[in-house]
């Protein structure tokens, strides 16, 4: 028992990481086969898997519904939902489209999925307010600047920013001095400062992952198996 | 006589009327395109001082022994050369300078591995034509990527440091860990769902199993798992991928187990939502506003999604710890939660917590290998900039090393 909970999934983790790192150093089509191969053996796992999801849905909501817990009429308006998409589902064949209009399935999806989707993503636009107004809210000197970078950004980024304040050139004597305007201070915040910190940040996930990754092909990191004492 | 300076100094100066016509290609050859998939030949030239925009190269290509030659592609002949950084300096198929031609396999003119191919350049400009040698060449496939062999190097020195300093924390598993606070708020979080009476949201991100990002959220899991059975608090984990959810599920009762409670354990800890992105996202606001979980967790990989879950957290007045290497998501992490573990923190979590010398020590390993790119960017840096202001390649033998080839 043991061998199926440990040690066989260490060794299929051991062989298909060394295998797959090796294969991105390997341009032949024996290469470019395997891993299309193996993307297609992912595909169908998921295909399984999602019957395990499927399960867990309605598992979850049936118990909510049978002992009647605090909003199980959603779970009961859930069923409905997942009972006539499929039952419309059928009806027209899987199909979205069919001579030249739209089925039911189709009208379903685009009338009520795309609106919903549509209304969440539009929700976006409140949070991105509500968030900023915290985070800018002057506190400390950190966020001072936060706040005035911003403000410089978002003025760098509008024709009104970049009117109110184009930036100039001043001569005095034989020397030209120029001021920036909120554009080149935008494209400067954004070029220098923010994309040496994205950089940073990036070379360390990328170490953290690349670390993460050897020690799960080299069995030094077992917890995502359960349980994680054994080294 | 009196011309004849005139002519000379016209030929010095060089002119499109006095280039003179058109010659034949010096060096001309063809070969199987390095580190390739097969299906392709390359073709190498000498550049001349007379390539100009004005004088084309047509390649003719035909199936040998001889078949009617076809032509493939044309340009002008001032184009295609080799520039820096196309190739390493330890895989060169052609001089910097010279001139390259990728010539892949096309509906037109079909490339098949291992049959020999005959190749001629037509040189033209105006109505004077010059055609060169025929060259003959094979396509073949390769084994090996020869211009990423600097990256195999570093991947081997790095398992190298890597198991070096495993084996190091092994000997002496006193290594410093600088503190995290937001790994050291997980107790305090966990702690106070207990106190409230209320449940722990833990959220493992949009990514599925093949992310690291995710593995790294789902060990974490683990660790947070142990300290929720220890504190016999409710732990909820929506999910968006129903394999993430099967491996969280073994996880967390793993925990369970381990924490010495696994009569604790619940199947229903673990669920599936949907894999729609905003249909998940309007299912946890929906939990989080019903139930008001005293702590939420966000580790993993987010996108769109991120603001509209942390947001919806923070106005119900959850202390939310985020975790994420997605660092277009970072800010409103940062905005919105009480504790964010930004990129690498993610992955160093299941060292902190567990406090494993194995798993410690392979932060070590990281901590060398990023002091060696540090000293490689200051040193590249000041070696690529010395060399553009010197005029000089020379110091692309170094700088090659740590390119990135495809």
């Amino acid at each position: 028992m043991i061998f199926l909970k440990r040690q066989l999934p260490l060794a299929i983790t051991f062989v298909m990481g060394v295998a797959f790192a090796l294969q991105y150093y390997i341009p032949h089509p024996v290469s470019e086969e395997a891993i299309t191969k193996v993307s297609d053996w992912m595909k169908i796992i998921s295909g399984f898997a999602l019957v395990l999801g499927i399960a867990s849905v309605f598992h979850v909501h049936a118990v909510k519904i049978r002992r009647q817990a605090p909003g199980w009429g959603y779970s009961g308006v859930l069923f409905a939902a997942i009972v006539t998409t499929m039952a419309v589902g059928f009806w027209s064949g899987g199909e979205s489209k069919a001579d030249g209009g739209q089925t039911a399935f189709g009208w379903l999806y685009d009338y009520t999925m795309v609106p919903l989707q549509g209304t969440m993503f539009s929700i976006l636009a409140f949070f991105i307010a509500s968030a900023a107004y915290r985070a800018f809210r002057a506190r400390s000197p950190e966020a001072s600047v936060l706040l005035v970078s911003a403000v410089v950004v978002m003025m760098g980024r509008v024709p009104l920013g970049q009117t109110l304040l184009p930036g100039m050139q001043i001569s005095i004597g034989q020397f030209i001095f120029k001021i920036p305007g909120a554009w080149d201070i935008t494209q400067w915040l954004m070029n220098v400062l923010n994309s040496a910190v994205r950089r940073a940040i990036l070379i360390g996930v990328s170490m953290g992952s690349v670390g993460l990754s050897l020690k799960i092909i080299l069995g030094k990191e077992r917890s995502y198996l359960g349980g994680g004492k054994d080294q | 006589m009196i011309l004849a300076p005139l002519f000379f100094f016209l030929l010095l100066i060089g002119g499109p009327a006095f280039a003179g016509p058109p010659t034949s290609p010096e060096g001309f050859r063809v070969l199987d395109t390095p580190n390739d998939a097969g299906k392709s030949l390359s073709l190498v030239w000498k550049a001349a001082p007379s390539d100009s925009k004005d004088r084309t190269v047509q390649v003719w290509v035909a199936k040998s022994p001889p078949a009617a030659f076809q032509k493939v592609a044309e340009f002008p002949s001032n184009t295609r050369y080799v520039r820096t950084g196309d190739f390493p300096w330890w895989a060169q198929p052609a001089g910097k300078g010279d001139h390259y031609l990728k010539l892949p396999s096309s509906p037109a003119f079909p490339i098949t591995d291992g049959k020999p191919y005959a190749v001629k350049l037509l040189i033209r400009e105006g109505a004077q034509d010059v055609w060169s040698e025929a060259a003959e060449g094979v396509s073949a496939p390769n084994y090996f990527n020869t211009a990423q062999v600097n990256n195999l190097v570093f991947v081997l020195a790095f398992t190298g440091v890597l198991l070096g300093s495993i084996a190091a924390a092994r000997r002496n598993p006193h290594v410093y860990l600088r503190r995290i606070a937001g790994l050291d708020a997980v107790e305090e979080a966990i702690g106070r769902s207990t106190e409230m009476g209320r449940p722990i949201l833990y959220l493992t991100g949009s990514g599925g199993m093949s992310d690291v990002s995710t593995i790294a959220a789902t060990v974490i899991l683990g660790q947070v798992a142990k300290k929720v059975a220890h504190y016999e608090t409710t732990l909820k984990v929506p999910h968006r991928d129903p394999i993430v959810m099967a491996v969280c599920r073994e996880i967390v009762k793993e925990a369970y187990v381990e924490a010495g409670r696994p009569d604790a354990f619940k199947e229903d800890i673990n669920f599936f939502i949907t894999d729609d992105q905003f249909s998940y996202t309007a299912a946890v606001d929906g939990i989080m506003l019903r139930e008001k979980p005293a702590a939420n967790f966000f580790m993993g990989s987010y996108f769109a999604e991120s603001l509209l879950l942390t947001e919806t957290g923070a106005s119900t007045g959850a202390i939310q710890i985020a975790g994420t290497d997605s660092d277009h998501q970072l800010p409103f992490f940062v905005t919105t939660c009480d504790y964010t573990l930004i990129g690498e923190e993610l992955y160093a979590a299941s060292a902190y917590l567990s406090r494993e010398p194995v798993l410690v020590g392979t932060l070590r390993g990281q901590d060398f290998s990023k002091a060696f790119i540090m000293g490689v960017m200051v040193i590249g840096t000041a070696l690529a900039t010395v060399g553009v202001m010197l005029q000089t390649d020379a110091f692309n033998y170094f700088l090659d090393l740590f390119r990135d080839f495809k």
